[in-house]
């Protein structure tokens, strides 16, 4: 028996070491040859925390910050730390109710858990978080934490600087992995163009977190942080207090402004109609004022002075005249009779002059802006012998003007410029089968027919004029804080470009002389400066727009472009205003004072009242409270099928309480014609043709 | 008696010793590579008492203080009193049942003062010595099923107890006495037995029922194929084979369906399932979730096994070092300090440590069973194989658990994990072993 039992002794040493041999496996296995659980470990316990480095200022030419840093404050909660909070008193500081109190905690739960912060409300308005810091220690569990926003001190620029926001999946699939969901980067304006010099670098300290999501502490002592390098500074051309005025005169009216240094290509200033406060779009309250300013129908977001593109009309022709000198075609002498409208072709073109000799020469012809010599002298340049034909001269032409950086893109520093149109000759062949000749396009010498050009491209046109010959493609930055080698998005502003070059100074005297005569004797005699020489050019476009399906023409657009002193051009600038009539009219007296108060310095005392007058016109086009009043009540309607709330619907049906609720069409019908009812109803209740008593059939 | 109480060293195994302090150490150590906190004033702590590491360590002096007692006493007390030592252990349990504080689900807790009491867990060393006790009789003649009945219920009682105290982890610890058992002439037979079983339940629950009872029938079928003459010899072996087979597909069928859904508690069925890496769809047809379980002892399995793997597999070879484990260090492994110490050990101290400690275990086991061979008194011998049973089951499951190759059921690192209980325990079984065998050229009974 015993003898027996004592080979079982080791039949439970076999036991216990074939249990001990299996345990010893499975630690090789996880420990040895399973390289994932040290990665699970670290995911588990590291958590890499972004250091966001503060985004690189943005100067004006005198050294004044136009947009900067400030702190604002989030209010933070921590759900699990929510202990006796006079909840009631919170909700009245921060001025909301009980519910949205507890829907707010719900969220925070829902998103971050119990444990770690999560944002209550962000970006505290200035009182809201004096009225917090109080009484903050009576909540525990609520933070105020501190957080980096932009700020626009001069209230001015929004169109120049831009604005910030959160990466969306292109920026970051654009960014192959660089910026990370919740980075903040520049959307449009300076702040995108130049988004890789002013975010900076960021950095990364290595926390440790517990089982809980708590940061408890630094990784390894902090070894493999890095630290945030600040976005560096621009300094641009800008001359903020003439931004601040001209965006003052453009108030209330649709179009653009732009002033250019004609010797550097520097933009002093650039506004587009109608605009808004960039502080609008940072702060509270900025996806609220986001959505206002989107659903706008005169677009305020929309920067008209790179992307509104107009019939240069009239402005253009000192423009044409260099063409044709520089191509040897005319001299400053050249004149040509007329007698009120140019026959050459089956087609009259009216002039507005009909005495002998008001185009005599050139200069008198500019003075005069006489429709005959620049139609004529466009023929004479596309038909030149030397081309061989129309077509060809019509493309030697289209190249001056592309090198003019009309009809292409200018490439200022700004993001989705618009290229305005000079068509290429394929395009008259499409459109005329073939068969065209200098009459088929004959207008584009005196900047109408299919020609569409930028304020920018405008103000740069000017800058050649001004310069005798060359230009600096226009751009806001004239420097970055350290500049490297390797910042080589500024090496496209320094070319000097040089597209006319058999043009005599003389001829240029010519054509500057005609342009001054015209401030001192013609249709820009409100540009005037006292002691100093203003050479100008007025335009009025046709002015012709889709609504509600029919090509109508509305008031004409005034265009106004200009340069001064003289004898050394120091700023050159373009108006346009939408719907204001002749170019005299209303964009002449803004770049006026626009030129007194960058040249002057400042303005003499008997132009405010100018100014205010200007600021104070309204000249935003009818349509466009109709345009609104459509969107609105479309919008509100089928937010009303989508959610059957009619609340924002009634505001549009509040007069007609018989009328049918489901509107068959998609849009809110169209109540019946009530003259009586107030001027808004009018708008709203009239049919088109109604209300615009002179229909023009294209 | 005069010389022996002159000198009470002699005849202690100091190997046995030498293990022992070892063990505690890397105990008191690893609590504190699991529980210290950045900026903690060590020593204050010790002095007042505060921290898990320094009550442990202090646990660790009492344990020492009781094991000089034990020293101390005859032999023969331990011989004379072991019947008396298990009654007391059943009337603990006992006692359990009107006066026990629910704590954490369990029912198995006594409390008084500031102590907790399980006596589930004392009463592993009554068993150890009323199983020897009872097998070291002259009348007993373990041959017979009688006596291997008693044998078995003396070990079984506490489990019983214990399942009904809602403790069922504490209860498979005494399975562990059928080693005891098979040492001193329990037929194979029923080892084997009991394996087939567990194969047979794990079966169960891996493979879909008709398929398991198609393999089952095809064993019986090719058993009786190749035994065919026999039985026609003897028709009685078919007899068997059918009642086998008949027996299997019962269990099958019925009694562990019925065991899982009616008796076992739905989050040990879970626990069983995480570890066998299926997922529990209760009768109801719902998957189980961690708000439905009645308990909430150290709730979800599957998350303590999944950080409670991930924390050794991180260690790697050479380990992060103390304090230096991010999983132990920041509280991603739930019970680190009691049931799951081994992780603070695998991440701290990597595949070297583990081995390193395995060995420990592994040399005390086979001390333990060489000591239990030289013992000439039969009483001996079945204690130190009940004290290498317990110590071999615990080591084995909690080990087992925490690296996923079986269930978590919470059962402490015997004298590593945190808790003056299963230390003083653990400490008094060592020690009178330790005794007995100074004692060894005595015949006890």
């Amino acid at each position: 028996m015993s003898v027996f039992n004592q080979s079982r002794s080791t039949v439970i040493r076999f036991i216990i070491a074939g249990v001990f041999l299996i345990i010893v496996a499975q630690l090789v296995n996880l420990q040895l040859f399973s390289s994932k659980y040290e990665a699970l470990a670290f995911n588990n316990a590291v958590y890499p925390k972004v250091r966001y480095p503060d985004r690189g200022i943005i100067y004006d030419r005198k050294g004044k910050a136009i947009l900067n840093n400030t702190i604002m404050f989030d209010l933070e909660v921590t759900p699990s730390q929510i202990k006796g909070v006079d909840t009631n008193f919170l909700c009245k500081l921060v001025e909301i109710d009980t519910a949205e109190f507890k829907k707010r905690i719900v969220t925070a739960i829902l998103k971050n858990g119990r444990y770690r912060p999560s944002i209550f409300e962000d970006l505290l308005t200035p009182e809201m978080h004096a009225r917090l810091e109080e009484n903050i220690y009576k909540f525990p569990g609520f933070a105020l934490v501190e957080r980096p926003v932009r700020v626009y001190p001069y209230n001015a620029a929004a169109h120049i600087m831009g604005y910030i926001g959160e990466a969306d999946s292109g920026n970051i699939k654009r960014s192959s992995g660089f910026y990370r969901l919740g980075d903040y980067v520049g959307k449009t304006g300076l702040e995108a163009f130049y988004e890789r010099v002013l975010m900076g670098k960021r950095g990364v300290e290595y926390m440790i977190k517990d089982n809980k999501n708590r940061l408890v502490g630094k990784y390894e002592n902090g070894v493999y942080d890095t630290a945030a390098l600040a976005g560096r500074n621009l300094r641009t051309y800008i001359d903020i207090e003439l931004q601040q005025l001209a965006e003052k005169l453009m108030q209330g009216k649709v179009g653009a402004a732009v002033a250019i240094e004609p010797q550097t290509g520097g933009i002093l200033s650039m506004v587009s109609g109608p605009n808004f406060d960039p502080n609008m779009l940072t702060g509270p309250n900025k996806q609220k004022n986001f959505n206002k300013l989107f659903l706008d129908v005169s677009s305020p977001l929309l920067n008209r002075a790179i992307k509104g593109q107009y019939p240069p009309g009239s402005t253009f022709k000192p423009l044409g005249a260099l063409v044709a000198l520089d191509e040897g075609i005319i001299t400053p002498s050249f004149g040509v009779g007329c007698g009120g409208a140019y026959y050459g072709c089956s087609r009259p073109v009216k002039c507005t002059h009909k005495n002998a000799g008001h185009a005599a020469n050139l200069r008198l012809a500019i003075a005069n802006s006489c429709n005959s010599y620049f139609t004529h002298i466009y023929r004479l340049s596309v038909d030149a012998a030397k081309y061989k034909g129309v077509k060809n001269g019509y493309q030697k032409w289209k190249g001056y003007l592309n090198a003019f950086d009309l009809g292409v893109r200018v490439g200022v520093d700004l993001p989705s410029e618009d290229r305005g149109n000079v068509p290429d000759s394929s395009v008259y062949n499409k459109v005329y089968r073939n068969s065209w000749n200098s009459c088929t396009n004959l207008t584009l010498g005196i900047g109408q027919d299919m020609m569409l050009a930028t304020p920018l491209q405008l103000a740069n046109s000017m800058c050649i004029v001004a310069n005798k010959g060359y230009y600096y493609t226009p751009h806001f930055v004239q420097k970055i804080d350290d500049e490297t080698a390797a910042d080589t998005i500024m090496n496209a502003f320094r070319i000097k470009h040089e597209p006319l070059t058999g043009i005599s100074d003389d001829a240029y005297e010519a054509v500057i002389s005609g342009m001054q005569d015209v401030v001192e004797i013609g249709t820009a005699k409100m540009a005037r400066l006292p002691g100093i020489n203003v050479c100008a050019k007025t335009g009025t476009a046709e002015n012709y727009r889709v609504i509600e399906g029919k090509r109508t023409k509305l008031k004409d657009n005034s265009v106004f472009v200009c340069f001064a002193p003289r004898e050394n051009p120091k700023i050159a600038i373009a108006v346009i205003v939408e719907n204001a009539g002749y170019g005299g009219t209303w964009a002449g007296p803004i770049a006026a004072l626009m030129m007194e108060k960058y040249l002057n310095d400042t303005l003499r005392t008997e132009r405010l009242k100018e100014v205010e007058r200007i600021a104070a016109a309204n000249l935003l086009p009818d349509y466009l409270v109709r345009e609104q009043y459509k969107a609105d009540s479309t919008r509100a309607y089928n937010w009303f099928k989508m959610t059957k709330d009619s609340s924002v619907l009634q505001r549009f049906l509040k007069k007609e309480p018989k009328k049918d609720t489901a509107p068959a069409k998609g849009t809110t019908p169209a109540p019946k014609p009530d003259i009586r009812t107030t001027y808004l109803r009018l708008e709203a209740i009239l049919p088109e043709h109604f209300y615009f008593t002179k229909p023009i059939q294209s | 008696m005069s010389a022996r109480n002159a000198d009470i060293s002699k005849g202690i195994d100091w190997l046995l010793v030498g293990l022992y302090m070892i063990l505690c150490a890397i105990g008191v150590l690893s609590i504190f590579g699991a529980t210290y906190k950045e900026g903690e004033n060590i020593i204050q702590s010790f002095t007042a008492f505060q921290t898990d590491y320094s009550k442990q360590f202090y646990f660790w002096i009492l344990a020492m203080v009781v094991a000089i007692a034990i020293l101390v006493t005859d032999s023969k007390f331990f011989t004379a009193t072991a019947n008396l030592w298990y009654a007391f252990g059943i009337l603990l349990l006992l006692l359990v049942f009107p006066f026990h504080t629910e704590i954490k689900g369990t029912r198995s807790i006594i409390r008084f003062g500031g102590f907790q009491l399980q006596p589930a867990d004392l009463c592993k060393v009554f068993v150890a010595l009323a199983l020897a006790k009872y097998l070291s009789r002259v009348e007993t003649d373990f041959s017979k099923t009688r006596s291997q009945l008693i044998a078995t219920a003396i070990a079984l009682a506490p489990a019983i107890m214990s399942i009904l105290q809602q403790e069922t982890g504490l209860a498979l610890v005494y399975f562990s006495f059928f080693l005891v058992m098979f040492r001193e002439g329990l037929p194979a037979g029923i080892l084997i037995i009991g394996f087939s079983f567990a194969v047979l339940v794990v079966a169960t629950l891996l493979l879909d029922p008709n398929t398991l009872a198609l393999i089952l029938t095809g064993i019986a079928l090719v058993a009786i194929y190749i035994l065919r003459k026999q039985i026609k010899r003897k028709k009685q072996l078919l007899v068997t084979i059918v009642g086998i087979w008949m027996v299997c597909v019962g269990i099958q069928r019925f009694l562990v369906p019925y065991v899982f859904e009616s008796v076992l508690q739905p989050y040990q069925v879970k626990r069983i399932y995480d570890t066998i890496g299926k997922d529990y769809v209760p009768a109801g047809g719902t998957v189980l979730l961690e708000e439905a379980t009645p308990r909430k002892k150290d709730d979800g399995g599957d998350y303590n096994v999944k950080q409670s793997k991930i924390a050794i597999g991180s260690g790697g070879f050479a380990g992060k070092g103390l304090l230096k484990g991010t999983q132990t260090r920041y509280d991603f492994v739930p019970e680190q300090r009691t049931d799951f110490i081994f992780c603070t050990i695998g991440e701290g101290f990597g595949f070297v440590g583990s081995f390193l400690l395995m060995g420990v275990y592994f040399v005390l086991l086979m001390r333990i069973v060489t000591i239990a061979e030289r013992q000439r008194s039969v009483f001996s011998r079945a204690y130190a194989y009940g004290v290498a049973s317990v110590l071999f089951f615990h080591i084995a499951i909690n080990i087992c658990m925490t690296i996923g190759l079986a269930p978590v059921i919470g059962i402490p690192l015997p004298f590593i994990s945190y808790g003056g209980t299963s230390l003083l325990t653990f400490t008094a079984a060592l020690f009178i072993l330790i005794r007995l065998d100074a004692d060894r050229q005595m015949v006890l009974r």
